[in-house]
């Protein structure tokens, strides 16, 4: 085996045993922050796929998010529980979403598509607010967390780890696939260079608006995850700091690593937990880290790493 | 109705032109340096709470605004020459985790020195009353005199761009930044200079604003992402495009609160009119800037043929 594949042994089995070590020192409440972590690395890799791969800066990712984690909040509030019905309608939901908006943007370029995809994503947000059913500006409780089936009973923290791991684990596993794959290949050469990849004859408009309606998707996921983790959903979820957040984890990670989104979701978790113990100023001391590792680690995370972990950056972006 | 017509169409222009402010500086700073600057809605907040702390001290509203415009430039400026800088080479999502991470540490600074609670600005005690316009229709002066700053600003502005030395500088490098350098134009000076004048418009922006809205940390935020709407419809790096694109987003927005809930009212049941209404109204300005994007995908006013 390669070193790769060690590394990739290792996390898994340790992501496997965290909770019974966690369980053991009684430290439950950390099995609920990794589920947190786990989630928002789904999210992150999402965006990664389309920023990093397909060198699409979309700046309104959380839209998709947030579509995700109302569908199922919506669907619960109308009654309808099960995971195997809201979690795979919340992938449709936000990938057809994901559709439209990229239908529309993907025809401007550079910093116009930064910014008609945060008008978009602004839109979905007042969406949100206006829904005064579904708690307008307040949000929505959910009364339980989906119904698993199986004689899995997602309430307990530990249970709904395991469960956010195999989904969370799954989708990586086939944006990595995606990746390897002639598809993701031919994204990554129209990222490098586009008229090439149209003078050759590939239908570069339609790869990239696939690759985003994948990447809505798989954010979708992840909002559907999220809102059971929360127990709550409010137009918050889609605010476009969450977008600038969900973008600042992907680049704290490494654009355009496979690692970069787990290792930016990790680490921008793990300091807003460690500073917002210390001083309700935290905001302050992720800034200046922020600030450092722009300045100092051009490349993330992931890019310093990379000669540790033999993990290996797509070139460009 | 008509005086309400009248008055929202006041609102709208006053509106539209404080955005002008704030978008004149992020236009230049974005089409000159091509820096994504998240951080612009900072300055506009750092304005807004240096005026109410001058006020606060001395109880003058002008002196509060002279030194607002002058801190906040001087603020602008450090940063420029300590950290802005070395962004400019750097790839768009590198600029945006930085601005990014100084907008939160401008947060938290002005929530350590201030708190977190909002922060009690009241318009000059000469200009709190309303003015009779036409007979029978008032008007609040405050709101008057913040038309005619704007107006007064946006002027000088033209001039200052369109017809001086400096701003002939500023069109070239908006247009052709490696052409405008190598034609003997000191960019370097005049990134410093235009990000000060951006910073300073910013500090009055919110001197203006301050009253009327909020001032509390995270005011910059919301607006922040209008002026870049403004910004994108306008065309990157135009003045002329920036107060075209102002004026519109700020009547569509504010026209839009007032008249689209009773517009809706005329054929939806009230609960469900006041409720899409505000909704629709902040939606309008998004759908405006796709609409315009679809058609003109540099925006109104392109800064580079």
């Amino acid at each position: 085996m390669s070193r790769a594949h060690w590394t990739l042994t290792a996390v898994v089995l340790a992501l496997l045993a965290f909770p019974v070590a966690a369980k053991h020192w009684d430290e439950l409440f950390y099995v609920s922050f990794a589920s947190r972590v786990l989630i928002y690395a789904l999210a992150a890799s999402s965006l990664n796929l389309i920023l990093g791969y397909g060198g699409m800066v979309s700046f309104g990712h959380a839209a998709f998010l947030g579509t995700g984690a109302y569908t199922v909040a919506i669907l619960m509030a109308e009654g309808v529980e099960s995971a195997w019905v809201s979690w795979p309608l919340a992938v449709a939901l936000s990938a057809l979403l994901a559709l439209v908006i990229g239908a529309i943007s993907l025809r401007t370029r550079g910093v116009y598509f930064i910014m008609i995809t945060l008008a978009f994503a602004q839109m979905t947000y007042y969406l949100f607010i206006s829904m005064r059913t579904y708690g307008g500006e307040d949000g929505l409780n959910l009364a339980r967390r989906s119904r698993f089936g199986f004689g899995l009973e997602l309430a307990g923290d530990l249970t709904f780890y395991y469960v956010v791991l195999a989904v969370v684990a799954l989708g990586l596993y086939l944006m990595w696939r995606l990746l390897q794959a002639r598809f993701g290949q031919v994204v990554q050469a129209i990222r490098e260079n586009e008229t090439r990849m149209e003078a050759i004859g590939f239908p570069t408009y339609r790869y990239k608006l696939t690759c985003f309606a994948i990447a809505g998707g798989a954010a979708g996921l992840a909002g559907a995850l999220l809102a059971n983790q929360n127990g709550f959903v409010s137009p918050n979820l889609l605010q476009w700091t969450q977008s600038g957040t969900l973008m600042v984890i992907v680049i704290l990670g490494g654009v355009g690593y496979l690692w970069g989104g787990p290792l930016g979701a990790l680490v921008f978790l793990l300091l807003e937990e460690v500073l917002s113990g210390y001083t309700i100023h935290w905001q302050l001391g992720l800034g200046v880290a922020l600030l450092a590792i722009v300045l100092f680690a051009r490349q993330g995370i992931a890019g310093l790493l990379a000669g540790a972990v033999g993990g290996k950056r797509s070139t460009g972006a | 109705m008509s005086v309400l017509i009248l008055e929202q169409t006041l609102n709208g222009l006053q509106f539209g032109l404080m955005l002008f402010l704030l978008a004149a500086g992020l236009t230049l700073v974005f089409g000159i340096m091509d820096l994504i600057n998240l951080a612009h809605g900072s300055l506009y907040m750092i304005g807004a709470y240096l005026v109410a702390a001058v006020v606060g001290a001395t109880g003058s509203f002008a002196l509060a605004v002279l030194a607002a415009v002058l801190g906040t430039a001087a603020i602008g400026v450090l940063l420029e020459v300590t950290l802005l800088r070395r962004l400019y080479a750097r790839d768009h999502l590198s600029q945006v985790l930085a601005t990014f991470a100084l907008l939160l540490i401008c947060n938290e600074v002005v929530r350590l020195i201030f708190g977190s609670q909002p922060v009690m600005l009241s318009p000059p005690a000469a200009l709190s009353g309303p003015v009779q316009l036409l007979p029978g229709f008032y008007y609040p002066a405050f709101r008057l005199a913040v038309i005619g700053a704007g107006l007064a600003v946006a002027l000088l502005l033209y001039v200052l761009v369109g017809r001086t030395r400096a701003g002939m500088w500023v069109r070239a490098g908006a247009s052709n930044r490696e052409m405008a350098a190598a034609m003997g134009v000191d960019v370097k000076m005049l990134f410093t200079a235009v990000f000060g004048v951006g910073a300073a418009l910013c500090a009055l922006a919110g001197a203006m604003l301050g009253p009327l809205l909020a001032v509390q940390v995270g005011m910059g935020e919301s607006i922040l992402i209008l002026a870049f709407v403004v910004i994108v419809i306008g065309g990157i790096g135009s003045i002329r495009g920036a107060l075209v694109g102002a004026l519109l987003v700020g009547m569509v927005d504010t026209v839009g609160r007032a008249f689209l809930p009773m517009f809706l009212r005329s054929f939806l049941s009230p609960a469900v009119a006041s409720g899409v209404g505000p909704a629709l109204a902040s939606i309008a300005i998004y759908l405006l800037m796709a609409a315009i994007l679809f058609w003109r995908p540099q925006g109104l006013f392109p800064a580079r043929a």
